[in-house]
């Protein structure tokens, strides 16, 4: 699987290497970070050879898309956002195999194919693996978590037989799992341990309406709830989830989703320092020289206030790997995450966040919240108690302008400013009705004062004030 | 690929209503063959009641498949169903419709066009002609009919389906009262008043009769409304079009006036993610659309020169042979055979992608004079594809929203189906400033715009 050939301009490959002496980048795991890493070195005109080993797939893909090729609006190539002979053009090398053993000191990889491979400068993205918490049963047919390209496989060959599904864990995986199983008409039930629908993270206004929203949808949502075990027949194969109460839910698949952890169990005990993930300084660079970490793997040993040392989501990953490209190629940028943002969708229901939303409200904030009657939208917008300063946005069922969000939050704006000016942050598409109005009444129930709209919303104000 | 499954079960009581609904349409279809083959009476209950046959089985099919369901965006199983995803279902009414358009161009008599009085579906529709301006129906009638009765019902189902976004009914609404009024009720209104044939929004160069000398002296012999209508055409394709599409983008046109995008945008609805986002595709899209648009503009010079100078030769080329070419090859092969016809295996904008000189000369307009682009949202693009695989004009979205740059390109026709089905919320529509309309956010990378020193010097 090593593909190189004349349209190659940059005539690399293992032999070629070995004669010229061109340093040799490797990155372990094509995900987005290694992936941003690899294409935004090549954009940079480095002289190197590169390659990415990855034992998932043979090209790379969006893993956050994995559920459309299941729901049938995708097709497994539509989730490769690059033709598949770019990868060829750029001279960058795809390595399809599992990488079993590093010798740092030799700078030589193990393959499980059998061949070692040198390199020069090693890129550790090995991304996630779904957490386990030693659930007994956990190894039976038809329990798996949903991560990887297998796992997809894995799960669209079980579907025909599946006549319930129970999904543990309440965050952005399991409601995926569960729209999946949902839209193939299979049942499906839903334990989570937060009093509401990822709770853990959404504030409880929030996650109420997505917790009516999967009751809506027909799925059996069980709150509060935890696994204890799971039952298998004589076959070794899932039939029955038990929870922590004693209930008893036949089944026969049960999607594991409590989060991920950094995919790393292999690399602990050796010279490279690990915590949960791999210790990394601000410049991705481990305690070993000429080794990097980027992506879910990396823990960041000093991350910037207010932000997590390890942040598993696409947006990072892919920043991480374009960072680390951009210290490869010579210039010293140390990995400034900018203002956090996200974004999923719950079925129907669309998410973003910017900046800093709590479940709980932190001490000396505040926030102004606005729902729709019909249950599907909200607008809260977190505050500075005393400063007036916002401090975080967080929507459901609606869209807001991120480079505006970004840049009333960096620069602390103030929330009677951004509410006279909130249309400046819609982004819904042309003729959507204005949620302006509401908001301010929302606004004025709360602390009495009445605010007038400046903004129209025009894209000539919008690029006016972010040129400001 | 391993993932290529077929699995897909559908709700069973849908499915059983679909049924019902689909047996429906089929009935009517088979109906109006057999009095085709003159096997049934053409008479005004058959018409009557094939086509609110039809109307009716493809609204309750609508109904009954999106009214129950939550309001968003309605794709599962869409590449598991064979209809959509280039099945045999799919050659099946490739082949029916490929049949249809040829029969219709090019062997009117077999729908039963007589000079002596129309039997077969013409004839059918001969009331109905009737009723409207007073003469016999000849096949081009009947297309109309049916035209405009699929546009209408498919409409509804596409405003069903996407209901929860204001943009995509509006839109579907304009696009089913133009059809309505302007392609099919005015001109048949004109002719009724002994006025020429005039659908007033269809211009030069998708009209490419339009300076043909036999419209040109029909407009001429016709008075003050003949004079209005070629003043208005020529206004039209000089002054209000480009003044449209400087401030909203071609799509003003194309997904929101045109007939043919009508059509395509809700018959051809479930087929818009067939269309190729290849390189290859796009080489291909340059090296037709741009050469035919010069064979029209080619073609309409040398019209007009033997319009003007009696001369039937221009540079030893026979502008009358040059004219029934393009008629032949552009305006019935490519437009109507390839272009519907192949809905089902290229996707529902074959003919404005590849072939239509109108979008052509909209789309240099909406490239290099025009406000309209669509916004990347920041950093917000997770690169799933679904924005690229639902684009009917084969644009690769995704390669501009995963970069943060702006969508300027010379063939979106701004349907907005990449902003509606986004699950991320990263697409816009937009009319704004025309300088820098293509520049990227910075958020999409910290490092785009950041100064570098090339590692050379480092």
């Amino acid at each position: 699987m090593v593909d190189i050939g004349p349209g190659n301009r940059y005539g690399l490959s293992f032999q070629h290497n070995a004669v010229c002496r061109m340093t040799r980048t490797v990155i372990i795991g094509n995900g987005v970070a290694g992936i941003s890493c690899a294409r935004r070195l090549r954009q940079l005109d480095v002289e190197e050879s590169i390659a990415v080993i990855s034992s998932e797939s043979e090209y790379f893909f969006s893993r956050t898309a994995l559920m459309y090729v299941y729901l049938g609006h995708l097709r497994w190539q539509d989730l490769e956002p690059y033709e598949r002979k770019s990868w060829h053009q750029l001279g960058i090398e795809r390595v399809l195999a599992r990488v079993t053993q590093i010798d740092f000191r030799a700078r030589n990889l193990q393959l499980d194919t059998g061949q070692t491979m040198g390199y020069d400068r090693l890129i550790l993205a090995t991304g996630s693996i779904p957490n386990r918490f030693g659930w007994p049963g956990e190894d039976l047919q038809g329990v798996c978590g949903f991560y990887s390209k297998q796992d997809l496989e894995y799960i669209e060959g079980l579907s025909p037989g599946i006549r319930r599904a129970v999904i543990v864990g309440g965050g952005l995986i399991g409601i995926e799992l569960a729209e999946m199983f949902h839209s193939r008409n299979i049942p499906v039930t839903l334990l989570v341990r937060e009093p509401e629908y990822w709770n853990s993270v959404l504030p409880v206004e929030e996650a109420r309406m997505i917790s009516a929203h999967l009751r809506k949808k027909g799925i059996d949502l069980r709150l509060g709830m935890q696994l204890r075990e799971m039952e298998g027949d004589v076959d070794g194969r899932v039939c029955a989830v038990l929870t922590t109460e004693g209930e008893r839910i036949e089944c026969n698949f049960t999607g594991l989703t409590a989060g991920v952890r950094p995919n790393i169990d292999w690399l602990i005990g050796g010279p490279l320092e690990t915590d949960r993930g791999i210790l990394v300084d601000p410049f991705l660079q481990t305690n070993l020289p000429g080794v990097f970490a980027i992506g879910d793997c990396a823990q960041l040993r000093n991350p910037v206030e207010g932000r997590k040392p390890i942040e598993a989501v696409w947006y990072s990953g892919r920043k991480m790997g374009e960072c680390l490209a951009i210290n490869l190629a010579g210039r010293k940028a140390p990995y400034d995450p900018g203002i956090w943002f996200n974004s999923a969708k719950f079925f129907d229901i669309e998410y973003q966040v910017y900046g800093s939303v709590l479940p709980n409200p932190a001490p000396g904030t505040d926030s102004i919240f606005w729902q729709h009657p019909a249950g599907d939208r909200s607008i809260r917008i977190v505050y500075d108690s005393t400063s007036g300063s916002i401090t975080g946005i967080n929507l459901l069922g609606l869209r807001f302008r991120h480079e505006v969000c970004d840049k009333w939050l960096r620069e602390g704006a103030q929330i009677e400013y951004v509410l006279s000016n909130i249309r400046l942050a819609f982004f819904d598409p042309e003729f959507f009705p204005d949620f302006a109005p509401p908001l301010l009444d929302a606004y004025l129930t709360k602390t009495g004062k009445q605010l007038r709209l400046h903004a129209a919303g025009k894209l000539a104000e919008v690029l006016r004030f972010l040129k400001s | 690929m391993p993932t290529s499954n077929r699995f897909y079960r559908r709700p069973p009581h849908l499915q059983a209503r679909q049924q019902w609904m689909v047996a429906a349409g089929m009935a009517s279809l088979v109906c109006m063959a057999l009095v085709a083959l003159q096997l049934l009476p053409a008479n005004g209950w058959m018409l009557v009641s094939t086509l609110l046959g039809l109307g009716f089985s493809i609204a309750g099919f609508a109904w009954s498949t999106y009214s129950g369901r939550h309001p968003g965006i309605q794709n599962d199983g869409v590449w598991f169903s064979s209809l959509s995803s280039r099945g045999w279902l799919a050659w099946l009414v490739a082949a029916f419709l490929t049949f249809f358009y040829c029969v219709l161009y090019w062997k009117g008599e077999w729908l039963g066009l007589r000079a002596d009085g129309n039997v077969g579906l013409v004839g059918l529709f001969d009331p109905l002609s009737y009723g409207l301006k007073g003469q016999p129906a000849s096949q081009w009638f009947v297309y109309g009919v049916l035209y405009t009765l699929a546009i209408t019902a498919f409409g509804f189902k596409f405003i069903l389906k996407y209901r929860h976004n204001r943009y995509q009914v509006l839109r579907t609404l304009s696009t089913v009262f133009f059809q309505l009024a302007f392609a099919f009720l005015l001109p048949e209104f004109f002719m009724r008043m002994n006025l020429p044939y005039n659908d007033l929004k269809n211009m030069w160069p998708l009209n490419y009769s339009f300076f043909d000398a036999w419209n040109l002296d029909a407009l001429q012999a016709a008075g003050w409304a003949g004079k209005f209508f070629l003043i208005f055409g020529l206004l039209m394709i000089f002054a209000i079009s480009p003044t449209l599409c400087f401030f909203f983008g071609k799509r003003w046109y194309c997904s929101w006036v045109c007939g043919c995008g009508g059509l395509a945008e809700t018959a051809g609805d479930p087929f818009r993610q067939l269309s190729s986002k290849s390189t290859r595709a796009w080489q291909i899209e340059q090296w037709l659309i741009y050469p035919i648009f010069l064979f029209a503009v080619a073609m309409t010079l040398g019209v007009l020169y033997s319009y003007f100078t009696g001369q039937a030769h221009l540079m030893g080329i026979s502008t009358a042979a040059l004219r029934a070419w393009y008629g032949f090859a552009i305006g019935a092969a490519f437009s109507g055979v390839i272009g519907v016809g192949f809905y089902p295996l290229l996707g529902s904008r074959v003919w404005c992608r590849f072939g239509c000189p109108m979008a052509a000369l909209l789309g240099i307009q909406q490239k290099f004079f025009s406000r309209f682009r669509i916004t990347t949202n920041g950093g917000q693009c997770i690169s799933c594809g679904n924005c690229s695989s639902y684009c009917e004009m084969g644009i690769d979205v995704r390669a501009y929203a995963q970069r943060g740059q702006p969508i300027v390109r010379a063939s979106c026709v701004g349907c907005g189906i990449c902003a509606a089905v986004c699950p991320r919320g990263v697409l816009r529509l937009e009319n704004g400033p025309h300088p820098n309309r293509e520049s990227s956010s910075p958020l999409a990378s910290s490092f785009l715009n950041a100064p570098f020193e090339s590692p050379k010097d480092a």
